[in-house]
């Protein structure tokens, strides 16, 4: 896992990024093409508000539902299928986003439905392997002495396992919701909005401020969410077990 | 509240794809109420089986276990558990939970009322030397090893179960600290009395800890039985070859100096005149007689040819001691300290360092020797 070497390269990055952004604020500010951008701010939040219900509906439901499936992955009575069951799944991973979106609305149509579905698989995988992968990584003389004691294996789940397994989950998660924010642009293809229609129509119209109008905001989002994620990581899993604290 | 515990022709046969695998047949034995019985023997040998057989980690396949007069599999499998104290070798203390929340674990799942359990925690904590206002709200991970298997131990006392279950819980712990700890849980059990189930591979630690050991071999039971008997009379060649060829040394262990001590070597004080110590010398019929401070601390020895025409005060006459050895300690001690200065004989005080009598190497002799007479005695 590289769960470990994780936190320092987000200190860097977070070291550098305001300087990036206030290099690239200056540079923009010159050109004059923060009135270009500005003359889409309807368009902005009327998309980014698109996008960001897309993102939240789609992260939302892979939550809801993967974990559960890790976790029913896990249980001991599943030990036989569930490595074929994941295997399945990572070779689902290996199918470019683009192309399950395309798949999507094949089967769907147009429109926010195939774009949430597309979305929802996308981001479905890392929540599922990390649960799974997780709750297998609970060593297992917790699982013996919980046992011993007299907890019940629901009380075994909830008590000890979920609680140790909580970081890596939160792991998946956050690379789950990043390939989702990430993706989500491509919704546009599909008739799905959100901020890819300023993106790929500034690019087919060689039009800088709209493509920015549409990048910009992508990107603060993407970086937005991650740092709600891990600020949800840091303060939601219990100390005993939290790397970051 | 303590009970016994009693295993009846109890069997396990694990069926594997090599075929059938027997890990313990009819094991019969009874833990009297208050001891502690050390399940010994090499890995493999059904020692561990028969443990989780008890808390039912295990199912039997055949034979019962009565805890007090209770048959357990009456008892629903949680039930069971929660009535049980039990320690791993790995500790398992919860990672994700603070000490108070480890420790009230089982208080927790009974059902006790918050503060009940807050209290009990700070109880234990005290009971095992640890400061509760320290180390109640701490991760297991800001804990030594030692530190952990303390409090390991004191969670499984939490509900106040009336016997528990060890499996090997000494084991990961290095040898200083282990030492340390099996005193303190020695010490700890004198006060609480609880009936314990403890599996060892360390003869060493079986002679220590033991009321009683059961030494087992492919899922049966070779030799139940005080570790002094186990070491004199082990059973059978597998028995004496387990407790090892110097088991006769490793019975020094379970002597102390005062089951031993000879008492009538007189004492006299340093101030005393050579003539007087001379008459008191010949008339108690002993060889020496030593040598004591003010405080009837050992200074010294002195014996007839010393004294013999001598003038003037013992003190001067006395020659000095190599070395004394306090009452509680063990023969092992004792003949370490004769080894080391040489010597057929050592002074014992007490606790407080008076002078209580003298240690020879015959007497400690004689102790080990005593059970082999005794039977010998029977047989003929």
């Amino acid at each position: 896992m590289s769960a470990k070497a994780r936190p320092h390269a987000t200190k860097r990055s977070a070291r550098i990024f305001p300087w990036l952004l206030l290099g690239a604020g200056v540079l923009i500010g010159w050109s004059g093409i923060i009135d270009q951008i500005l003359a889409y701010w309807d368009d902005i939040t009327y998309l980014t508000r698109q996008h960001v219900v897309l993102v939240a509906a789609s992260g939302g439901a892979a939550i809801a539902i993967g974990v559960p499936i890790g976790i029913w992955l896990s249980r001991p009575s599943m030990a036989r299928v569930a490595e074929t069951i994941m295997q399945i799944f990572n070779i689902g991973t290996t199918i470019p986003t683009l192309a399950v979106i395309a798949l999507s609305m094949t089967l769907l149509g147009i429109g926010f439905a195939p774009a949430f579905f597309g979305l929802f698989v996308a981001s479905l995988l890392p929540i599922v392997r990390n649960t799974y992968a997780g709750l297998l990584a609970v060593p297992a003389h917790l699982k013996e002495a919980a046992h011993g004691m007299g907890m019940t294996p629901a009380q075994i789940l909830f008590r000890v396992e979920l609680p140790n397994a909580l970081y890596v989950i939160f792991s998946g998660i956050r690379t789950a919701l990043a390939i989702n924010v990430g993706t989500t642009p491509l919704a546009f293809l599909i008739g799905g909005g959100g901020l890819g229609e300023l993106i790929f129509t500034g690019i087919d119209l060689m039009d800088t401020g709209m493509l920015l109008a549409g990048a910009i905001p992508t990107a603060a989002l993407a970086v937005l969410v991650d740092f709600l994620v891990g600020q949800a990581q840091l303060w939601l899993i219990p100390k005993g077990v939290n790397p970051l604290r | 509240m303590t009970k016994t515990i009693r295993l009846e022709k109890l069997t396990k046969i694990f069926d594997t794809p090599s075929g059938q695998v027997v890990a313990a047949r009819d094991v019969d034995m009874e833990v009297p109420a208050g001891e502690i019985c050390v399940l010994l023997g090499p890995s493999g040998c059904g020692k561990t089986t028969a443990l989780k057989m008890i808390n039912r980690l295990i199912a039997p396949t055949s034979g019962k276990i009565y805890i007090g007069d209770e048959d357990t599999s009456t008892l629903n499998d949680v039930e069971l558990r929660r009535s049980i104290g039990y320690v791993i070798q790995q500790i398992g203390l919860f990672p994700n939970m603070t000490i108070e929340e480890n420790i009230c674990v089982v208080p927790k799942l009974l059902g006790w009322d918050r503060n009940r359990a807050k209290k009990r925690a700070a109880e234990l904590l005290d009971l095992v030397g640890l400061d509760a206002n320290l180390f109640l709200k701490r991760y297991p991970k800001e804990l030594s090893g030692g530190q952990q298997q303390r409090v390991g131990v004191i969670r499984a006392l939490a509900a106040d179960p009336p016997v528990m279950l060890m499996d090997e819980p000494f084991g990961a712990i290095d040898p200083i600290n282990r030492e340390v700890i099996q005193d303190e849980f020695l010490k700890m059990q004198a006060e609480i009395k609880k009936t314990i189930m403890f599996v060892s591979h360390d003869i060493d630690e079986a002679v220590k800890m033991a009321d009683k050991i059961a030494i087992f071999k492919d899922g049966v039971i070779e030799q139940y039985d005080s570790p002094d008997n186990v070491l004199a009379h082990p059973s059978n060649a597998f028995v004496a070859d387990f407790v090892g060829a110097d088991r006769t040394l490793k019975r020094l262990r379970l002597v102390t100096v005062e089951q031993v001590t000879d008492t009538d070597v007189p004492s006299v004080s340093r101030h005393a005149k050579a003539k007087d110590a001379l008459t008191m010398l010949e008339s108690s019929g002993s060889e020496l007689a030593v040598v004591i401070d003010g405080d009837h601390r050992p200074v010294g020895y002195v014996n007839a040819q010393m004294l013999e025409g001598a003038r003037g005060s013992v003190q001067e006459l006395a020659r000095s001691l190599p070395a004394t050895v306090p009452h509680h300690a063990d023969l092992r001690a004792v003949v370490s300290e004769m080894f080391a200065n040489d010597v057929m004989w050592l002074t014992c005080v007490d606790d407080s360092g008076r002078y209580t009598g003298v240690v020879t190497q015959p007497a400690v002799t004689g102790a080990l020797g005593e059970t082999y007479r005794k039977s010998s005695n029977k047989a003929a």
